[in-house]
């Protein structure tokens, strides 16, 4: 990473001048995406109970638990997906109920878990899909909208793709084309469901690496990951759930502890300090011999 | 370009990204005039030009053809005005609403199965294999049971059986939401029953009615006259502009609901107006011509072969299906004088080849991707 430190950071007052809302530099406003008191589910299901989480801005924030935890219910809650029971999902303190559709996707992006790309469609189609919530009747392509697209496909390396189907892409590929789609929409805030899941390690790295940069350019992030030891290693805040309900939540090196561990998977672990970034890795108990 | 470089480690290596390279695919090119902006694609532009050209040249074909002796000169008189009474009642009142329809009703019947292909995300998804069809003559052989048949009773009953048999499906599929593989799946479910409920309502009619409602129920646009055309022209002005305004959101939910919200989609919405205006499309055919077979199935899939494209699209589905009825109606005419074959049988014999081949063709995708 450290050979690309240099660049990110030119990236990042270049974004910054594209988002020209001043809540973004303000340090009263440290949040601007809030769950209140949410009860959502589907159908008689309750999945979260009287949730409440408060979105760091500018921060990479990392949902973990169990599975059928409530992680994606959580997201796709924030993202308006889901309609609470009860309670409310605040963005810049209204109720994003409340807002044209149009509006809040100009704010709020999301990759969900499962998106079909339609058989034959080209990169840049995909990614230029992205800008919906920028386009109007008359406004179907303008400049900005070209802009935005290019931008999109380099910082997510897909530029050289751009006239190749979705579908003869390789996994890494294909998960960085979607990516480039929820940029292209160019939304200061940014909610991934498990970005990484059916990637190999590199590409998940990737990925991770790139959710990591684009922070540092100024959006803010919340992602659904499986993996625990990537959580703790690249969340700037931690939210640990179980059962439809926050069980921790602050930034790795606070709470990821084995306690935690044992109370939100039920495993029984050894965390150590990782030996490259100083960060908690958790590292499972091996079943006594026999 | 010295943004471009630090833009990224991998562009970096490979070379700095140039700004005018081709973002889509070659022949997509953007249009910006003052407000207005788009892209449009070249080879689109040009096959739905060259199937309006042939649908035209079909039409044409179909205006000077048939047992009346009628040369091309006279139709072109008669057109102008300037034929004897004969040939301008042949030329203007049998044969010009005939052709109109087809045109029209073709384009009018492939802009709604592409419609119902989108929403449900599956080339199968067309109206005549989701049970409109069947409900249409449902309602047709219900009115007839009761001794109503003719002009005005067998097209209203067929279009009220079409639109509650849509309805019908709608509700049943409907779970917090529709999905597209349960409106395919319900529909067919309805459609089997409705089809038996209609053998059952045959063997019980009267011979004669039942024979007058098959005859209709067959698709055919043997006496079609200009009272049936208005109505399709009226419908389409008001529907096609509504559905061409919203196909881009349309598109958009083919990527998944999820996804689609995601981007600002109020999907019920959409949802509700492109299947609405799908429905009355195949409803005022069908109330004129009787349910034809396929054209919705069939017309979308083959433009989107053609063109290309990775979405059925609106237009070349439209100069697809305009074409397709226009042929159809040229071999039921040609290949059986001096009697007329109903349209709706080679429209079957036709799409009926086309659906074997889909079907297959998707199995063996199936095959090879697992």
């Amino acid at each position: 990473m450290a050979a690309g430190e240099p660049g990110t950071i030119t990236k990042g007052q270049h974004m910054t001048a594209l988002h020209t809302d001043p809540r973004l530099d303000s340090a009263q406003a440290a949040h601007r995406l809030a769950a209140q008191e949410v009860t959502a589910g589907y159908d008689a299901r309750t999945v979260l109970r009287d949730l409440s989480l408060h979105v760091p801005e500018g921060s990479f924030t990392v949902i973990i638990g169990p599975n059928a935890c409530g992680k994606t219910t959580l997201l796709r809650s924030l993202a308006r997906l889901v309609r609470p029971e009860a309670g409310h999902v605040l963005l810049d303190g209204s109720a994003i109920t409340s807002m044209p559709t149009k509006q809040l996707a100009r704010t709020v992006g999301l990759l969900p878990q499962t998106s079909v790309a339609p058989e034959g469609i080209t990169v840049a189609d995909l990614v230029a899909r992205g800008r919906h919530p920028h386009q109007s009747l008359l406004k179907r392509w303008g400049h900005e909208d070209e802009s935005a697209v290019r931008h999109a496909l380099d910082v997510t390396g897909t530029s050289k793709l751009s006239t190749r189907a979705v579908d003869e892409l390789s996994g890494g590929q294909r998960q960085r084309t979607w990516i480039a789609m929820a940029l292209a929409q160019q939304t200061p805030i940014l909610l991934l469901d498990e970005p990484t899941t059916y990637l190999d390690i590199a590409h998940q790295i990737e990925v991770l690496e790139l959710c990591t940069q684009l922070r540092k350019q100024g959006r803010t992030l919340v992602a659904v990951l499986h993996d625990l030891n990537h959580a703790l290693r690249y969340a700037t805040h931690l939210v640990a759930m179980r059962d439809g309900e926050i069980m921790a939540q602050g930034h790795p090196e606070q709470i990821g502890t084995a306690e935690l561990v044992q109370e939100v998977f039920g495993v029984a672990a050894r965390v150590i300090a990782d030996p490259e970034t100083g960060r908690p890795l958790v590292i499972p108990k091996a079943p006594p011999e026999r | 370009m010295t943004t471009a470089t630090t833009a990224n480690q991998r562009s970096a290596q490979t070379g700095h990204v140039q700004r005018n390279t081709v973002l889509f695919r070659p022949g997509v090119r953007p249009v910006r005039i003052s407000g207005f902006s788009t892209t449009f694609d070249v080879r689109t532009i040009l096959i739905t030009a060259a199937l309006v050209v042939a649908a035209l040249a079909v039409a044409w074909w179909n205006m000077i053809s048939g047992s009346a002796g009628i040369t091309a000169t006279d139709t072109l008189g008669a057109l102008l005005g300037g034929a004897d009474e004969g040939t301008s009642r042949v030329v203007l009142e049998w044969r010009a609403p005939r052709v109109v329809f087809t045109l029209l009703g073709g384009a009018a019947l492939a802009v709604a199965g592409a419609v119902f292909q989108s929403q449900t995300r599956n080339p199968l998804g067309s109206p005549d294999i989701i049970g409109f069809s069947t409900g249409a003559y449902t309602g047709a052989l219900l009115v007839a049971s009761f001794g109503f048949t003719g002009l005005l009773a067998t097209p209203l009953a067929a279009v009220a059986g079409g639109l509650a048999t849509g309805v019908l499906v709608y509700l049943l599929a409907w779970k917090g939401g529709v999905s597209g593989l349960r409106i395919i799946i319900v529909g067919i479910g309805v459609s089997i029953f409705l089809g038996s409920f209609n053998t059952y309502l045959m063997t019980v009619l009267d011979l004669e009615i039942a024979m007058s409602v098959a005859t209709w129920g067959a698709g055919s646009v043997n006496d079609i006259t200009w009272a049936h055309v208005l109505p399709l022209l009226a419908i389409l002005l008001l529907t096609f502009p509504v559905m061409l305004s919203q196909a881009r959101n349309m598109h958009l939910m083919e990527m998944g609901d999820d996804a689609a919200a995601g981007l600002g989609i109020r999907l019920e919405r959409v949802r509700l107006v492109q299947f609405t205006c799908g429905i009355l499309l195949v409803a005022v055919v069908t109330a004129a011509a009787g349910p034809i077979a396929f054209v919705a199935l069939v017309a979308p899939q083959l433009a989107l072969r053609l063109t290309g494209a990775s979405s059925v699209q609106l237009l070349p589905a439209a100069a697809m299906g305009a074409l397709l009825l226009t042929t159809s109606d040229a071999i039921a005419r040609a290949e059986f004088l001096p009697a007329s074959l109903p349209v709706g049988v080679i429209t079957l014999i036709l799409g009926g080849g086309y659906l074997v081949w889909l079907l297959v063709s998707l199995g063996r995708s199936r095959k090879a991707s697992t």
